[in-house]
Protein backbone atom coordinates (compact mmCIF):
# COMPACT_ATOMS: atom_id res chain seq x y z
CA UNK A 1 0.00 0.00 0.00
CA UNK A 2 3.19 1.94 0.75
CA UNK A 3 4.56 0.97 -2.16
CA UNK A 4 1.52 1.95 -4.05
CA UNK A 5 1.47 5.77 -2.84
CA UNK A 6 5.06 6.28 -3.59
CA UNK A 7 4.99 5.42 -6.89
CA UNK A 8 1.99 7.59 -7.57
CA UNK A 9 3.79 10.11 -5.82
CA UNK A 10 7.07 9.59 -7.95
CA UNK A 11 4.80 9.61 -10.88
CA UNK A 12 3.15 13.09 -10.60
CA UNK A 13 6.45 14.69 -9.34
CA UNK A 14 8.60 13.56 -12.12
CA UNK A 15 6.01 14.89 -14.56
CA UNK A 16 4.90 17.78 -13.14
CA UNK A 17 9.05 18.69 -13.06
CA UNK A 18 9.44 16.81 -16.55
CA UNK A 19 6.59 19.67 -18.81
CA UNK A 20 7.38 22.88 -16.08
CA UNK A 21 10.85 22.88 -15.40
CA UNK A 22 13.16 20.73 -17.87
CA UNK A 23 12.35 23.10 -20.77
CA UNK A 24 14.69 25.57 -18.70
CA UNK A 25 17.37 23.36 -18.55
CA UNK A 26 17.18 22.24 -22.50
CA UNK A 27 20.93 21.11 -24.23
CA UNK A 28 20.51 21.27 -28.50
CA UNK A 29 16.97 21.95 -27.93
CA UNK A 30 16.28 18.46 -26.43
CA UNK A 31 15.08 17.48 -22.64
CA UNK A 32 15.83 14.46 -20.95
CA UNK A 33 13.11 11.71 -20.72
CA UNK A 34 12.52 11.63 -16.98
CA UNK A 35 8.85 9.83 -16.78
CA UNK A 36 11.13 6.53 -18.81
CA UNK A 37 13.98 7.09 -16.47
CA UNK A 38 11.54 6.52 -13.88
CA UNK A 39 9.58 3.29 -15.46
CA UNK A 40 13.38 2.14 -16.63
CA UNK A 41 14.09 2.02 -13.11
CA UNK A 42 11.49 0.73 -11.45
CA UNK A 43 10.97 -2.19 -14.22
CA UNK A 44 14.60 -3.10 -13.49
CA UNK A 45 14.30 -2.65 -9.84
CA UNK A 46 11.09 -4.57 -9.17
CA UNK A 47 10.19 -6.59 -12.37
CA UNK A 48 7.47 -6.66 -15.15
CA UNK A 49 4.44 -6.07 -13.04
CA UNK A 50 5.63 -2.58 -11.44
CA UNK A 51 7.75 -2.03 -14.57
CA UNK A 52 4.42 -2.27 -16.93
CA UNK A 53 1.84 -0.31 -14.23
CA UNK A 54 4.04 2.56 -13.96
CA UNK A 55 4.74 3.04 -17.72
CA UNK A 56 1.13 2.46 -18.39
CA UNK A 57 0.14 5.78 -15.58
CA UNK A 58 3.03 7.69 -16.66
CA UNK A 59 2.10 7.05 -20.42
CA UNK A 60 -1.67 8.11 -19.96
CA UNK A 61 -1.16 11.31 -17.92
CA UNK A 62 0.78 12.23 -20.96
CA UNK A 63 -1.41 11.21 -23.12
CA UNK A 64 -4.23 12.86 -21.02
CA UNK A 65 -2.57 16.09 -20.68
CA UNK A 66 -1.08 16.89 -24.43
CA UNK A 67 -1.95 14.03 -26.62
CA UNK A 68 -4.00 13.67 -29.36
CA UNK A 69 -4.63 9.91 -28.88
CA UNK A 70 -5.35 9.27 -25.74
CA UNK A 71 -3.58 5.37 -25.34
CA UNK A 72 -0.09 5.90 -27.67
CA UNK A 73 1.88 7.03 -25.17
CA UNK A 74 0.55 4.51 -22.49
CA UNK A 75 1.10 1.60 -24.74
CA UNK A 76 4.50 2.79 -25.64
CA UNK A 77 5.94 3.24 -21.80
CA UNK A 78 3.74 -0.26 -20.66
CA UNK A 79 5.59 -2.41 -23.38
CA UNK A 80 8.80 -0.39 -22.32
CA UNK A 81 8.17 -1.26 -18.61
CA UNK A 82 7.30 -4.70 -18.92
CA UNK A 83 10.59 -5.74 -21.13
CA UNK A 84 12.75 -3.83 -18.81
CA UNK A 85 11.32 -5.91 -16.25
CA UNK A 86 12.61 -9.16 -17.45
CA UNK A 87 16.07 -7.65 -16.85
CA UNK A 88 15.26 -8.48 -12.92
CA UNK A 89 16.14 -11.56 -13.13
CA UNK A 90 20.15 -10.24 -12.99
CA UNK A 91 19.08 -7.01 -10.73
CA UNK A 92 22.35 -6.63 -8.55
CA UNK A 93 21.69 -3.84 -5.32
CA UNK A 94 25.07 -2.01 -6.61
CA UNK A 95 25.33 -2.04 -9.58
CA UNK A 96 24.79 1.37 -10.98
CA UNK A 97 25.80 1.00 -14.99
CA UNK A 98 23.74 -1.90 -16.40
CA UNK A 99 20.51 0.53 -15.44
CA UNK A 100 21.52 2.99 -17.19
CA UNK A 101 22.12 0.88 -20.38
CA UNK A 102 18.97 0.21 -20.25
CA UNK A 103 17.88 3.92 -20.22
CA UNK A 104 19.90 4.37 -23.03
CA UNK A 105 18.29 0.96 -25.13
CA UNK A 106 14.68 1.89 -23.53
CA UNK A 107 15.00 5.72 -25.12
CA UNK A 108 16.49 4.81 -28.38
CA UNK A 109 13.26 2.64 -28.54
CA UNK A 110 10.75 5.01 -27.29
CA UNK A 111 12.40 7.46 -30.25
CA UNK A 112 12.16 5.24 -32.73
CA UNK A 113 8.47 3.98 -32.09
CA UNK A 114 7.42 7.62 -31.51
CA UNK A 115 9.16 8.19 -34.68
CA UNK A 116 7.19 5.56 -36.52
CA UNK A 117 3.95 6.30 -35.31
CA UNK A 118 3.91 10.13 -35.00
CA UNK A 119 5.94 11.14 -38.26
CA UNK A 120 6.49 8.30 -40.69
CA UNK A 121 2.79 7.81 -40.61
CA UNK A 122 2.23 11.66 -41.88
CA UNK A 123 4.88 10.76 -44.87
CA UNK A 124 7.92 12.74 -43.27
CA UNK A 125 10.74 10.45 -44.49
CA UNK A 126 14.11 11.97 -43.45
CA UNK A 127 14.33 9.24 -40.71
CA UNK A 128 18.31 10.26 -40.21
CA UNK A 129 17.29 13.52 -39.52
CA UNK A 130 15.18 13.07 -36.76
CA UNK A 131 17.73 10.43 -35.54
CA UNK A 132 20.69 13.19 -35.11
CA UNK A 133 18.51 16.26 -34.26
CA UNK A 134 15.66 14.41 -31.47
CA UNK A 135 17.05 10.84 -30.68
CA UNK A 136 20.34 10.78 -30.45
CA UNK A 137 20.69 13.92 -28.42
CA UNK A 138 17.56 13.37 -26.47
CA UNK A 139 19.30 9.78 -25.04
CA UNK A 140 22.46 11.48 -24.42
CA UNK A 141 20.65 13.82 -22.15
CA UNK A 142 18.11 11.12 -20.91
CA UNK A 143 21.60 9.26 -19.84
CA UNK A 144 23.30 11.94 -18.11
CA UNK A 145 20.30 12.20 -16.31
CA UNK A 146 19.18 9.02 -15.22
CA UNK A 147 22.79 8.59 -13.19
CA UNK A 148 21.35 11.27 -10.73
CA UNK A 149 18.12 9.59 -10.90
CA UNK A 150 18.86 6.25 -11.12
CA UNK A 151 20.75 7.01 -7.69
CA UNK A 152 17.37 8.28 -6.26
CA UNK A 153 14.79 5.93 -7.41
CA UNK A 154 17.16 3.53 -5.85
CA UNK A 155 17.73 5.06 -2.30
CA UNK A 156 13.82 5.52 -2.63
CA UNK A 157 13.49 1.45 -3.28
CA UNK A 158 15.69 0.23 -0.53
CA UNK A 159 14.24 2.82 2.06
CA UNK A 160 11.02 1.06 0.72
CA UNK A 161 11.89 -2.29 1.35
CA UNK A 162 13.98 -1.89 4.47
CA UNK A 163 10.34 0.00 5.91
CA UNK A 164 8.43 -3.14 4.71
CA UNK A 165 10.83 -5.52 6.08
CA UNK A 166 10.95 -3.63 9.98
CA UNK A 167 7.33 -3.78 9.79
CA UNK A 168 7.10 -7.58 8.96
CA UNK B 1 4.13 -12.85 10.83
CA UNK B 2 3.86 -12.65 6.96
CA UNK B 3 1.77 -10.03 6.85
CA UNK B 4 1.83 -9.44 2.54
CA UNK B 5 0.18 -11.95 0.40
CA UNK B 6 1.80 -12.64 -2.48
CA UNK B 7 -0.38 -11.97 -5.45
CA UNK B 8 0.82 -14.89 -8.12
CA UNK B 9 -0.77 -12.70 -10.86
CA UNK B 10 1.18 -13.87 -14.48
CA UNK B 11 2.53 -10.20 -15.86
CA UNK B 12 2.40 -11.67 -19.04
CA UNK B 13 -1.37 -11.74 -18.54
CA UNK B 14 -1.38 -8.10 -17.08
CA UNK B 15 0.24 -6.89 -20.47
CA UNK B 16 -2.26 -8.12 -22.53
CA UNK B 17 -4.87 -6.87 -20.93
CA UNK B 18 -2.86 -3.20 -20.77
CA UNK B 19 -2.40 -3.64 -24.48
CA UNK B 20 -6.35 -4.34 -24.95
CA UNK B 21 -7.06 -1.79 -22.83
CA UNK B 22 -4.55 0.98 -24.40
CA UNK B 23 -5.84 0.05 -28.26
CA UNK B 24 -9.26 0.12 -26.57
CA UNK B 25 -8.66 4.20 -25.58
CA UNK B 26 -7.15 4.76 -28.75
CA UNK B 27 -9.85 3.48 -30.74
CA UNK B 28 -12.10 5.69 -28.62
CA UNK B 29 -10.23 8.34 -28.75
CA UNK B 30 -10.28 8.18 -32.42
CA UNK B 31 -14.28 7.57 -32.76
CA UNK B 32 -15.44 9.83 -29.88
CA UNK B 33 -12.45 12.37 -29.03
CA UNK B 34 -14.44 15.16 -28.17
CA UNK B 35 -16.22 13.03 -25.64
CA UNK B 36 -13.19 12.65 -23.77
CA UNK B 37 -12.80 16.38 -22.97
CA UNK B 38 -14.52 16.46 -19.91
CA UNK B 39 -12.05 13.53 -18.52
CA UNK B 40 -9.11 15.69 -19.82
CA UNK B 41 -10.31 18.72 -18.35
CA UNK B 42 -10.34 16.86 -14.72
CA UNK B 43 -6.86 15.47 -15.30
CA UNK B 44 -6.00 18.72 -16.03
CA UNK B 45 -7.08 20.88 -13.50
CA UNK B 46 -5.48 19.11 -10.99
CA UNK B 47 -2.19 19.74 -12.50
CA UNK B 48 -2.18 22.62 -14.06
CA UNK B 49 -1.60 24.48 -10.40
CA UNK B 50 1.12 22.05 -9.69
CA UNK B 51 2.62 22.81 -13.14
CA UNK B 52 2.18 26.91 -12.51
CA UNK B 53 3.73 26.64 -8.45
CA UNK B 54 6.53 24.45 -9.91
CA UNK B 55 7.04 26.78 -13.16
CA UNK B 56 8.03 29.38 -11.01
CA UNK B 57 11.05 27.82 -9.10
CA UNK B 58 12.07 26.76 -12.50
CA UNK B 59 11.75 30.20 -14.30
CA UNK B 60 13.41 31.76 -11.00
CA UNK B 61 16.23 29.38 -10.92
CA UNK B 62 17.26 29.61 -15.14
CA UNK B 63 16.93 33.63 -14.29
CA UNK B 64 19.18 33.34 -11.66
CA UNK B 65 21.86 31.11 -13.85
CA UNK B 66 21.22 33.79 -16.89
CA UNK B 67 22.13 36.43 -14.70
CA UNK B 68 25.66 34.92 -13.64
CA UNK B 69 25.93 34.23 -17.43
CA UNK B 70 25.05 37.77 -18.87
CA UNK B 71 26.95 39.70 -16.76
CA UNK B 72 29.77 40.38 -18.72
CA UNK B 73 27.88 40.58 -22.03
CA UNK B 74 25.74 43.12 -20.17
CA UNK B 75 28.67 45.42 -19.18
CA UNK B 76 29.81 45.69 -22.58
CA UNK B 77 26.25 46.14 -24.12
CA UNK B 78 25.16 48.92 -21.65
CA UNK B 79 28.23 50.72 -23.26
CA UNK B 80 27.52 50.49 -26.63
CA UNK B 81 23.77 51.22 -25.81
CA UNK B 82 24.42 54.76 -23.99
CA UNK B 83 25.83 55.58 -27.55
CA UNK B 84 22.84 54.34 -29.39
CA UNK B 85 20.46 56.20 -27.27
CA UNK B 86 22.88 59.37 -28.36
CA UNK B 87 22.09 58.59 -32.10
CA UNK B 88 18.19 57.27 -31.42
CA UNK B 89 16.98 60.28 -29.93
CA UNK B 90 17.78 62.35 -32.85
CA UNK B 91 16.46 59.64 -35.24
CA UNK B 92 13.53 59.59 -32.98
CA UNK B 93 12.46 63.22 -33.71
CA UNK B 94 12.62 62.79 -37.46
CA UNK B 95 10.55 59.54 -36.93
CA UNK B 96 8.38 61.72 -34.97
CA UNK B 97 7.70 64.33 -37.47
CA UNK B 98 7.35 61.44 -40.37
CA UNK B 99 4.58 59.42 -38.12
CA UNK B 100 2.29 62.68 -38.01
CA UNK B 101 2.51 63.10 -41.86
CA UNK B 102 2.09 59.15 -42.19
CA UNK B 103 -1.29 59.68 -39.63
CA UNK B 104 -2.71 62.33 -42.02
CA UNK B 105 -2.05 60.27 -45.03
CA UNK B 106 -3.42 56.96 -43.47
CA UNK B 107 -6.51 59.17 -43.15
CA UNK B 108 -6.89 59.81 -46.69
CA UNK B 109 -6.06 56.10 -47.65
CA UNK B 110 -8.58 55.11 -44.71
CA UNK B 111 -6.20 52.57 -43.43
CA UNK B 112 -7.62 50.46 -40.85
CA UNK B 113 -4.75 49.13 -38.49
CA UNK B 114 -7.03 45.56 -38.57
CA UNK B 115 -5.33 43.72 -35.54
CA UNK B 116 -5.00 46.73 -33.71
CA UNK B 117 -8.35 46.56 -32.84
CA UNK B 118 -9.27 43.27 -31.92
CA UNK B 119 -9.97 42.33 -28.17
CA UNK B 120 -7.04 40.80 -26.48
CA UNK B 121 -6.12 38.74 -23.53
CA UNK B 122 -2.72 38.60 -22.11
CA UNK B 123 -1.52 35.09 -20.64
CA UNK B 124 1.48 33.19 -19.32
CA UNK B 125 3.48 30.14 -20.80
CA UNK B 126 3.16 27.69 -18.33
CA UNK B 127 4.22 24.38 -19.47
CA UNK B 128 6.01 22.73 -22.66
CA UNK B 129 5.03 19.38 -24.61
CA UNK B 130 6.73 16.74 -22.47
CA UNK B 131 8.19 15.29 -25.50
CA UNK B 132 11.07 17.10 -27.95
CA UNK B 133 8.87 16.59 -31.22
CA UNK B 134 6.26 19.28 -30.48
CA UNK B 135 5.66 22.67 -30.02
CA UNK B 136 2.47 22.37 -28.08
CA UNK B 137 2.41 24.78 -24.58
CA UNK B 138 0.07 25.23 -22.04
CA UNK B 139 -0.93 28.67 -21.00
CA UNK B 140 -2.48 29.43 -18.06
CA UNK B 141 -6.30 31.31 -19.13
CA UNK B 142 -8.79 29.13 -20.24
CA UNK B 143 -12.58 28.90 -20.52
CA UNK B 144 -12.84 31.24 -17.30
CA UNK B 145 -11.24 33.81 -18.92
CA UNK B 146 -13.02 34.28 -22.28
CA UNK B 147 -11.39 31.60 -23.92
CA UNK B 148 -12.14 29.17 -26.70
CA UNK B 149 -10.91 26.75 -29.36
CA UNK B 150 -9.75 28.20 -32.51
CA UNK B 151 -8.51 31.78 -30.93
CA UNK B 152 -5.73 32.81 -32.52
CA UNK B 153 -2.57 33.33 -30.12
CA UNK B 154 0.16 36.25 -30.49
CA UNK B 155 3.09 37.50 -29.23
CA UNK B 156 4.96 40.57 -29.60
CA UNK B 157 3.47 41.48 -33.51
CA UNK B 158 3.24 38.26 -34.72
CA UNK B 159 1.02 35.43 -34.87
CA UNK B 160 2.35 32.53 -32.58
CA UNK B 161 -0.34 29.89 -33.01
CA UNK B 162 -3.68 28.81 -32.57
CA UNK B 163 -5.36 27.37 -29.30
CA UNK B 164 -6.22 23.98 -30.07
CA UNK B 165 -7.65 22.91 -26.25
CA UNK B 166 -9.47 25.31 -24.20
CA UNK B 167 -10.64 24.14 -20.69
CA UNK B 168 -11.81 26.02 -17.50
CA UNK B 169 -8.51 27.60 -16.22
CA UNK B 170 -5.83 26.22 -19.16
CA UNK B 171 -5.48 26.11 -22.61
CA UNK B 172 -3.67 24.08 -25.29
CA UNK B 173 -1.78 25.97 -27.97
CA UNK B 174 -0.25 24.45 -30.79
CA UNK B 175 2.88 26.56 -32.10
CA UNK B 176 2.91 27.95 -36.21
CA UNK B 177 6.49 25.98 -36.32
CA UNK B 178 4.89 22.82 -35.32
CA UNK B 179 5.14 20.21 -37.45
CA UNK B 180 1.33 19.38 -37.54
CA UNK B 181 0.94 23.52 -38.14
CA UNK B 182 -0.63 24.76 -41.32
CA UNK B 183 -1.52 28.57 -41.81
CA UNK B 184 -2.99 29.57 -45.03
CA UNK B 185 -1.23 33.16 -45.43
CA UNK B 186 -0.66 35.53 -47.87
CA UNK B 187 2.11 38.66 -49.35
CA UNK B 188 0.82 41.75 -47.77
CA UNK B 189 2.05 43.65 -51.02
CA UNK B 190 0.89 41.26 -53.86
CA UNK B 191 -1.94 39.59 -52.07
CA UNK B 192 -0.55 36.26 -53.25
CA UNK B 193 -1.56 33.64 -51.23
CA UNK B 194 0.18 30.75 -49.60
CA UNK B 195 0.25 28.15 -47.16
CA UNK B 196 3.16 28.39 -44.27
CA UNK B 197 4.37 25.06 -42.60
CA UNK B 198 5.78 24.13 -39.59
CA UNK B 199 8.77 21.35 -40.13
CA UNK B 200 11.04 20.11 -37.46
CA UNK B 201 13.52 19.62 -39.77
CA UNK B 202 13.58 24.01 -40.43
CA UNK B 203 13.18 24.23 -36.74
CA UNK B 204 16.86 24.49 -35.51
CA UNK B 205 16.95 26.78 -38.46
CA UNK B 206 14.03 29.51 -36.58
CA UNK B 207 12.53 28.59 -40.05
CA UNK B 208 9.04 27.82 -41.34
CA UNK B 209 8.21 26.53 -44.79
CA UNK B 210 6.45 28.23 -47.32
CA UNK B 211 4.67 26.03 -50.13
CA UNK B 212 2.06 26.94 -52.83
CA UNK B 213 3.12 30.13 -53.94
CA UNK B 214 1.77 30.77 -57.17
CA UNK B 215 4.17 30.65 -60.20
CA UNK B 216 3.77 34.31 -61.17
CA UNK B 217 3.58 36.13 -57.91
CA UNK B 218 6.38 38.80 -58.04
CA UNK B 219 7.37 38.30 -54.30
CA UNK B 220 10.60 39.36 -53.38
CA UNK B 221 13.18 38.39 -50.23
CA UNK B 222 11.82 40.11 -46.93
CA UNK B 223 8.44 40.25 -48.06
CA UNK B 224 6.16 40.12 -45.37
CA UNK B 225 3.46 37.34 -44.49
CA UNK B 226 0.39 37.70 -43.19
CA UNK B 227 -3.10 35.03 -42.33
CA UNK B 228 -4.69 35.16 -45.43
CA UNK B 229 -8.72 35.99 -45.70
CA UNK B 230 -9.40 32.43 -46.66
CA UNK B 231 -7.98 31.29 -43.58
CA UNK B 232 -11.40 29.57 -42.01
CA UNK B 233 -9.35 29.89 -38.40
CA UNK B 234 -6.57 32.97 -38.68
CA UNK B 235 -7.94 36.16 -38.27
CA UNK B 236 -6.93 38.25 -41.82
CA UNK B 237 -3.60 40.20 -41.76
CA UNK B 238 -1.39 39.28 -38.65
CA UNK B 239 1.76 39.79 -39.09
CA UNK B 240 3.35 35.93 -39.81
CA UNK B 241 6.99 36.55 -40.84
CA UNK B 242 9.37 37.50 -43.56
CA UNK B 243 10.07 34.96 -46.40
CA UNK B 244 13.47 34.37 -47.84
CA UNK B 245 15.29 32.06 -50.03
CA UNK B 246 12.56 31.87 -53.07
CA UNK B 247 12.68 28.88 -55.25
CA UNK B 248 10.65 27.35 -58.05
CA UNK B 249 9.69 24.43 -57.54
CA UNK B 250 10.40 21.22 -59.39
CA UNK B 251 6.38 21.13 -60.98
CA UNK B 252 7.53 24.15 -62.53
CA UNK B 253 3.64 25.05 -61.15
CA UNK B 254 4.59 26.46 -57.99
CA UNK B 255 7.06 28.30 -55.67
CA UNK B 256 8.62 27.37 -52.57
CA UNK B 257 10.25 29.80 -49.94
CA UNK B 258 11.32 30.39 -46.02
CA UNK B 259 9.88 32.07 -43.46
CA UNK B 260 11.16 33.80 -40.69
CA UNK B 261 8.81 34.31 -37.72
CA UNK B 262 8.29 37.46 -36.34
CA UNK B 263 7.85 36.25 -32.79
CA UNK B 264 10.48 34.58 -31.09
CA UNK B 265 9.53 31.09 -30.10
CA UNK B 266 12.68 29.93 -28.14
CA UNK B 267 11.76 32.74 -25.37
CA UNK B 268 8.11 32.88 -25.10
CA UNK B 269 6.59 33.49 -21.82
CA UNK B 270 4.10 35.58 -22.09
CA UNK B 271 1.36 35.96 -25.21
CA UNK B 272 -1.96 37.82 -26.33
CA UNK B 273 -4.71 35.74 -27.37
CA UNK B 274 -7.21 37.70 -29.42
CA UNK B 275 -10.57 36.99 -28.22
CA UNK B 276 -12.69 37.03 -31.12
CA UNK B 277 -12.94 34.01 -33.42
CA UNK B 278 -13.10 33.88 -37.20
CA UNK B 279 -17.15 33.74 -38.18
CA UNK B 280 -17.91 30.67 -38.51
CA UNK B 281 -19.18 29.14 -41.51
CA UNK B 282 -22.70 27.68 -40.37
CA UNK B 283 -25.18 25.93 -42.52
CA UNK B 284 -27.92 27.49 -40.57
CA UNK B 285 -29.08 30.18 -38.78
CA UNK B 286 -28.01 29.93 -34.95
CA UNK B 287 -30.67 28.73 -33.03
CA UNK B 288 -30.20 31.52 -29.85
Amino acid sequence: MKRLIVYLLEIILCFVIQTSTFHYFELADVMPNLLLILVVSNAYMRGRLTGLSIGFFSGLLIDLIFGDVIGLSALLYMVIGYFIGFTNKIYSNDDYTLPIVFVAISDLVYGFFYYIVEFLLRGRLNFLLYFSRIILPEMIYTIAASVIFYKLFHMINNHLDRKINEED
Amino acid sequence: MKRRTKFHINPKHVLIAGIILCLGLIGISFRFGEHLTPVRAAVGSVFVPMQKGINIVGSYISGKLDTFKNMNDLLEENAKLKDQINVLIYENKMLLQDKYELDGLRELYELDQKYLDYPKVAARVISKDPGNWYSVFEIDKGTKDGLKEDMNVLAGNGLVGIITEAHYNYSVVRAIIDDKSNVSGMFLKTSDTCMVRGDLQLMDEGKIRVELIGKDAEIEEGYEVVTSHISPNFLQGILIGYVSDIELDASNMTKTAYLTPAVDFEHLEEVLIITELKEPRLDEAPTE
